[in-house]
């Protein structure tokens, strides 16, 4: 049956990336707990709209967990603090009644602000740009099944191709490094046949970009994994790290 | 009522016999030398999987692209999210299936109100999409033997569809964003990442350009090539509540049907049946529950209204129904098809038993999905492997665990099959202008198939279009590249920032969000699965008052020329309201019922669809005649040369 919920919200606004940003609080009563975390934030925002104000700014889309357009830093987690779950597949009912919710950016120099919790991170597509594909052309392919590859391999391609690019991993890493993402986009073209042949080049120019665009070097912490909302698995970082040695080894 | 034009319309397609157009037309076409492509630019506003996989392979052609997303990153478009899988007619699985068997599906499913050539081609191209996506990596889901593995979707007697976990939308499109990134790390395709196209520029009567907004720094830009692409996604948002992301929209369609391009069959949308049930108020979008889950989930509803009544009151829990109590519906009405039937089928077979009074749910709109049987027979780990995401995905929002309850579930609107109209060639009806994947209406008739609607966009974009694209390019080789600065460029601009002036300027009381619920509830009640002649007629003049208000009374804070996130949703419920209308007038002009559409006038005894092929053998082309004015109904005659036109039967 629908419970309703009265919450306090501290959320960080900042106009642009210069800005100086700063907390605002806000109180929002008759929050169902059925309602996801992001339908909380629209009532705040129709609230604000509705007295004349600009309403926050976040990034959303999907609302299903799988565009990784949403981010949001939730008391103190990226997406918040159920677990394998993205902000936007997060409900009210993880909340009680009373309680104050603090909502910050990703804050990482890779993903500087746009305004309030939006932040940009085209660097992501621009790693993806070094490297991360196969280098084929539209048609003259072989049939699909010319090339058998065990299960085993597939699902653990598939695994590592979950990730949905949203940051949380950056986010969460006091280095800000950013090889959880950039190991799950190698590994899962390195585990197939298709992406093994350009395995140690596509490792050694995705890690070059990554380091280009200012991203933090990995001390194995594992808070990207413990905070990755698709169980992107630390061992991909593992097997980056041997592709790359592999293509030193070549060089 | 609508006036109605004789105009011959001509779809250009090819002669000869069916399996033969499409190797014809490639054989005759004209091409562009690699010297000249350099020299031509293409702009493609959107990154989903017809555009980022148009985008892609024209710039390995070697073409000059502008690729456009609102998003951003172009992996965001809303193809991420399909579930379920991606038909091709490749018959790995020995079962039957071929190019025919899909052709006749496709045909066949989309209620025959999809024209042959294309729905031909698609079926050809199916496998080369395939052997495409493999080589780029995509995981799709393999048996022991290393072998690709397969599924079954509504509508077929065949298992062909192709799936990655429950996330096949999602590999699919990082495919076609990684064959994207490559030609933007060659330099042959730059990105503009959350930008929005709000008009096309014409020069005479071509389509030269777009102009767009900037959304991080509100500005008005402007873009020139020799031709545009269009492949921005479907309408069904109209509703406010569907399947679709928050960002999905209708407003280019909108754009090219006022600049002269046809709005085709605006009626034929397609309601899902198997979405997360509506929980409240504020609830802000229907989550779908993929239609593979029919594969092995069983439909019902208890047989006895006290049954029913005593669930919905939380007295009776579902897994205390006793087998016989329970009515298999659609396994009842469709033996041959059962749980399989196609979506609209299902929709309205849902929605009758609960208008009957045997709904479940605390509001009674809501059936089960039961996955017991599914569980004894083949093990949990089983049922885990083949739907795990989905499963949790329901239990995070509905907070039941669906290996030990039944799912509920209920149709919600989830893609529209009209859009903007296209010829064979994938042009619309303004030369240079073409339109791909779910905005355009060209394959699925009056209602699409499951996992039919990754394989169209592909084809479009993999495989189609940088063919046709040619046929016309081949003649602007000779065409310098325009300047931004000419007057028709300058003169779409000036509409685009006075329309921003005006919605800035209203600063009235209501939210936009608060208008476009006005106008989603409309659209459901009268627009939505069950619709007919005295509803449609409340919808026009409701939607006209809707609109009347939102240009009166809407209000957007913040500036014009910044960042602003409501002027952006106003721009679009802006165009959802135009669509609504159209849709409407469609679908009461359209006096008969077919696939998605739904007459309550025109049904079977047994309360089937019944279609009128003898006067609505056609495609419904819309021409805006100007604001205000009524638009003008053409019609493209479709001829079954190659299948035989019958009732459809799933008993
Ligand atoms: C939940 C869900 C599950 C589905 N599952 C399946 C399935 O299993 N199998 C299947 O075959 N189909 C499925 N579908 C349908 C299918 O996903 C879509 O029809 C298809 O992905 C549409 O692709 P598209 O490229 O045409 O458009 P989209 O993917 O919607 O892309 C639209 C693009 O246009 C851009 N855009 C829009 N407007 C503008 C503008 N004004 N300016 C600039 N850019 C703009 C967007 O940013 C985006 O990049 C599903 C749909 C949903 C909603
Ligand atoms: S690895 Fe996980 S946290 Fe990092 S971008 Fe991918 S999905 Fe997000
Ligand atoms: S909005 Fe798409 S993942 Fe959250």
């Amino acid at each position: 049956m629908e419970k309703t919920i009265s919450i306090h919200l501290k959320i960080w606004r900042q106009r642009g990336p210069k800005a100086k940003g700063a907390f605002e609080t806000y109180h929002l009563d008759h929050v169902s707990t059925d309602s996801s975390f992001l339908e909380m934030l629209d009532m705040l925002n129709e609230q604000l709209v509705g007295s004349g104000k600009e309403p926050v700014v976040f990034d959303h889309d999907c609302r299903e967990g799988i565009c990784g357009m949403c981010s949001l830093y939730i008391n103190g987690h990226p997406h918040g603090p159920d677990e394998d779950i993205t902000t936007c597949q997060l409900h009210m009912r993880k909340f009680k009644d009373g309680e104050t919710i603090t909502i910050e950016p990703w804050r990482s120099h890779g993903f500087p602000i746009i305004r309030d919790l939006m932040v940009d991170r085209t660097a992501f597509d621009k790693i993806i740009q070094a490297g991360g594909y196969v280098s084929i052309n539209t048609g003259g392919i072989p049939d699909a099944n010319a090339i058998p590859i065990s299960k085993v391999k597939a699902d653990e391609a598939m695994d590592a191709a979950s990730c949905i690019g949203c940051g949380a991993c950056v986010a969460a890493c006091k280095n800000g490094s950013a090889m959880l993402f950039v190991s799950a986009k190698v590994s899962q073209l390195a585990l197939l046949p298709q992406g093994q042949v350009e395995a140690a080049r596509r490792a050694k120019s995705m890690v070059a970009k990554m380091d280009e665009l200012g991203f933090g070097n990995c001390t194995n912490t594992g808070a990207c994994e413990a905070e990755c909302p698709k169980n992107i698995s630390i061992t991909n970082i593992a097997r980056l790290n041997r592709e790359f040695l592999a293509a030193k080894f070549q060089d | 009522m609508a006036t109605t034009e004789t105009k011959k319309i001509d779809a250009k397609i090819p002669q000869g016999a069916l399996a033969e157009k499409w190797n014809n037309y490639k054989a005759h076409q004209k091409l562009v030398n690699p010297a000249n492509k350099r020299r031509l630019d293409v702009i493609v506003v959107g990154t989903g999987l017809a555009g980022a996989s148009a985008a892609a392979s024209l710039g390995e052609l070697g073409f000059n692209v502008l690729n456009f997303c609102i998003q951003d990153s172009p992996r965001r478009a809303h193809s991420i999210a399909a579930q379920g899988g991606i038909n091709a007619a490749k018959n790995y699985q020995n079962d039957g299936d071929s190019v025919y068997r899909l052709f006749y599906d496709t045909i066949k499913g989309g209620d025959y109100r999809a024209r042959e050539a294309n729905v031909y081609r698609l079926a050809e191209v199916s496998n080369s999409i395939i052997d495409q996506c493999v080589a780029q990596g995509v995981p799709f889901a393999r048996e022991y033997g290393g072998l690709l593995d397969n599924r079954s979707f509504g509508g077929a007697q065949v298992s062909r569809t192709f799936y990655a976990k429950g996330q096949t939308g999602q590999q699919l499109l990082l495919g076609a964003y990684s064959a994207l990134s490559r030609q933007v790390n060659k330099g042959s395709v730059k990105l503009y990442t959350r930008y929005e196209m709000l008009d096309v520029v014409l020069i005479d009567g071509k389509a030269r350009g777009i102009i767009a907004r900037n959304l991080v720094t509100g500005k008005i830009e402007r873009f020139a090539a020799h031709a545009v692409v269009v492949a921005t996604g479907g309408y069904g948002n109209a509703f406010f509540l569907s399947t679709n992301a928050m960002g999905s929209n209708g407003s280019v369609a909108v754009q090219i049907y006022k600049k002269g391009a046809y709005f085709a069959n605006p009626c034929f949308a397609q309601i899902h049946p198997t979405c997360i049930p509506v929980h409240g108020e504020n609830q802000s979008k229907l989550t779908l529950m993929s239609e593979s889950l029919r594969n092995d989930g069983r439909i019902w509803v208890p047989k006895k209204k006290e049954d029913a009544e005593a669930i919905r009151t939380g007295k009776l829990k579902p897994t205390q129904i006793a087998e016989d109590d329970r009515d298999y519906y659609l396994e009842r009405r469709y033996p041959a098809f059962g749980n399989l039937v196609p979506r609209d089928v299902a929709s309205r077979a849902a929605k009758e038993r609960c208008d009957a009074g045997f709904g479940v749910g605390s509001t009674g709109l809501a059936v089960y999905l039961d996955f017991s049987d599914a569980i004894q027979r083949l093990g949990r780990s089983t049922v885990e492997a083949r739907y795990g995401n989905l499963f949790q995905m329901y239990e995070k929002i509905v907070d039941d665990n669906p290996y030990e309850t039944p799912m509920m579930i209920y149709p919600a609107i989830h893609y529209t099959m009209g859009g903007v109209w296209v010829d064979y060639e994938l042009q619309t009806s303004i030369p240079g202008l073409y339109c791909l994947g779910e905005a355009n209406f060209s394959d699925h008739g009056a209602n699409r198939l499951g996992a039919s609607a990754l394989m169209q966009g592909l084809a479009d974009g993999y495989f189609v279009l940088p063919y046709t694209i040619q046929n016309y390019l081949a003649d602007e080789i000779r065409t310098p590249r325009f300047s931004t600065d000419l007057p028709e460029f300058t003169e779409a601009e000036k509409a685009v920032s006075d329309r921003i002036d005006r919605l800035m300027k209203i600063q009235g009381k209501q939210t936009v969000d608060s208008l476009h619920k006005k106008l989603g509830l409309i659209m459901w009640d009268f627009v939505g699965m069950g619709r007919n002649k005295a509803g449609l007629e409340k919808a026009l003049t409701e939607i006209k008052k809707i609109k009347k208000e939102f240009w009166s009374d809407v209000f957007i804070p913040g500036q014009g020329d910044d960042l602003n996130t409501e002027l952006e949703k106003a721009l679009r419920v802006a165009d959802f309201l135009e669509i609504g209308e159209l849709m409407a007038r469609d679908a009461l002009v359209r006096e008969e019922s077919c696939g998605g559409h739904f007459r309550e006038e025109h049904q079977t005894g047994e309360g089937e669809a019944l279609r009128h092929d003898e006067d609505f053998s056609f495609v419904s082309c819309w021409q805006y005649a100007g604001e205000d004015k009524e638009p003008t109904l053409l019609k493209e005659e479709l001829n079954y040369e190659f299948t035989k036109v019958q009732q459809r039967n799933y008993k």
